[in-house]
């Protein structure tokens, strides 16, 4: 399975075996990966599983689509490499995937 | 309108009224705390109910989580336009407001003012909270009768939103005032007249101009008028408008924390084992936020104006037609939420609910809110064995803003 690692706002990293096919913010809920809330449970509506991708992955990660952008603008600590996790998904490119995740959800 | 005499709902078990008949608007339902039994109907036989005819026209009810989730994240083609309550704006008042707006108006303007709420600077104000919140609870009477609503929830409440407007401190109950104003009307009590509400909402607007004027004129400083005042997307706001986002960030919260802050207590006194629980594990608190304010669902609904005809659970919604997304029923909604009747203060997954809303319009102080209610809670839990409540809570008559006026409680130390 593809490696994915979540890299907390104080340093503390998870490194967690992800299903190909499932949602990354899925993955980090599987593994109980702290800093995620994912409060509309996957569904695109609520922009509480916020994370920065990695620079080295951002190309192979791809950017956010349309809706996804209009949610990740309504905070005002979106970084160019934000993306929403639970519309990125888990294929074997993404293998080796790092993220950071932010200080707070909002 | 028809012709026929309307059935009044609280008269009636649902079960005995044909389905098409059922208006779940009616303030009977809602001033005598029925509404439940009919929402629970609604969701089993007809999910999309249209009601032909009420006090507020013809209108769809969506009435389960996840038929809800699905309208209020799609603003293309469910339009905030121009209102979004079940009541029709007053055409010669009207109040225009970033909730009431679509993307991409909605988003120049609430980008404007998302700040001041946004977590990082929420770190902030943690500590002010938390010494006024020390300060209320601890002048409040141990072992005598007092209302909740009005020294704490009200109270705390409209500190919070002193604060965040930078309004002078002293006047702070003006807010409070101007909130119910706001959502209130003749049939509430809260005001007399129509006239009367335009009058209270003009001096609001009046007072607040003066603080906009004393803002301008200086640097940009981080209070909510001062951002409105110097925002691009803001700054050229007519007077209304100035007025209807007013009313927004002084109902958004004021109404909400405070029925939520009231609803908890009276929850855990209906739920003795969760009150046991809560005393024995205080780190459950966070948690028990997120479900008081499920079970409390401060706003009941939000409404949309279809932008075009689309089928949902097997109905057609034309367009133009108005859908109401009961975001209470949504709450009680046993296909997405496990035992939704009962509260629940360690519950699995317990941020699911619906009461912030989802999609571009969902509720911007909802981390302000979350704080505000824990830090209420790690406060009381340190010096009170319980806020008892004597007798029953009184309800605001309203189909909006799910709520109490009145709490009577008496505090038992530890």
């Amino acid at each position: 399975m593809p490696k994915i690692t979540f890299i907390e706002h104080d340093g503390t990293q998870h490194i967690v075996d992800a299903e190909v096919g499932k949602s990354v913010m899925q993955a980090a809920m599987d593994n109980l990966v702290p800093g995620i809330d994912a409060d509309c449970g996957g569904e695109c509506s609520c922009a509480t599983c916020h994370v920065m991708v990695n620079s080295d992955w951002v190309a192979k990660a791809g950017g956010p689509n349309e809706a996804e952008d209009s949610m990740l603008d309504l905070n005002p600590e979106r970084a160019s490499n934000s993306r929403l996790s639970c519309q990125m998904t888990v294929s074997d490119d993404l293998d080796g995937l790092i993220v950071d995740l932010p200080e707070f959800q909002f | 309108m028809s012709e026929a005499p309307t059935l009044n709902m609280a008269d009636f078990d649902p079960k005995d009224l044909a389905i098409e008949d059922i208006d779940v608007s009616q303030r009977s339902l809602w001033i005598e705390d029925k509404k439940m039994a009919f929402f629970d109907r609604l969701r089993d036989e007809a999910p999309v109910h249209y009601c032909k005819d009420s006090e507020y026209g013809p209108y769809w009810s969506v009435t389960r989580f996840k038929d809800i989730m699905e309208i209020d994240g799609n603003w293309q083609d469910f339009s905030s336009e121009p209102a979004i309550t079940i009541l029709e704006p007053e055409e010669d008042f009207p109040l225009p407001m970033f909730i009431a707006m679509d993307p991409p108006v909605h988003d120049e303007q609430r980008k404007t003012v998302q700040g001041s709420v946004a977590p990082a600077n929420l770190k902030l104000m943690e500590k002010t909270i938390r010494e006024r919140t020390q300060k209320v609870l601890d002048g409040l009477p141990v072992g005598e009768q007092f209302d909740w609503v009005d020294r704490v929830s009200i109270e705390l409440t409209t500190q919070m939103l002193a604060t965040l407007f930078d309004f002078p401190f002293e006047d702070r109950r003006k807010l409070t005032r101007w909130s119910d104003v706001a959502t209130g009307d003749e049939e509430s009590g809260i005001v007399e007249s129509e006239e009367a509400r335009q009058a209270e909402l003009y001096e609001c607007l009046e007072y607040f101009m003066g603080l906009w004027q004393e803002r301008a004129d200086k640097d940009e400083g981080t209070d909510l008028v001062s951002m409105l005042a110097h925002g691009e997307a803001t700054k050229n706001m007519s007077p209304q408008e100035f007025l209807g986002n007013l009313i927004l960030l002084i109902v958004g919260g004021n109404d909400t924390t405070r029925n939520s802050m009231t609803g908890g207590v009276w929850a855990l006194n209906q739920n003795p084992g969760e009150y046991a629980k809560l005393r024995n594990n205080p780190g459950v608190i966070p948690n028990m936020v997120s479900e008081i304010i499920r079970w409390q669902t401060p706003l009941s609904h939000m409404r949309r104006i279809a932008n075009r005809d689309y089928e949902l659970n097997g109905q057609t919604i034309k367009a133009g037609d108005k859908v109401i997304m009961w975001y209470l029923s949504g709450n009680r909604d046993e296909r997405s939420i496990d035992r939704p009747d009962e509260f629940i203060i360690d519950r699995d997954r317990a941020r699911q609910h619906l009461s912030f809303g989802f999609g571009v319009h969902r509720c911007m102080g909802n981390r302000l809110a979350e704080m505000q209610l824990r830090i209420l809670w790690e406060e009381v839990q340190k010096r009170f064995h319980m806020v008892e409540v004597i007798g029953e809570p009184k309800l605001v008559p309203s189909n909006f803003v799910h709520g109490y006026t009145e709490m009577q409680v008496v505090l038992h130390p530890h």
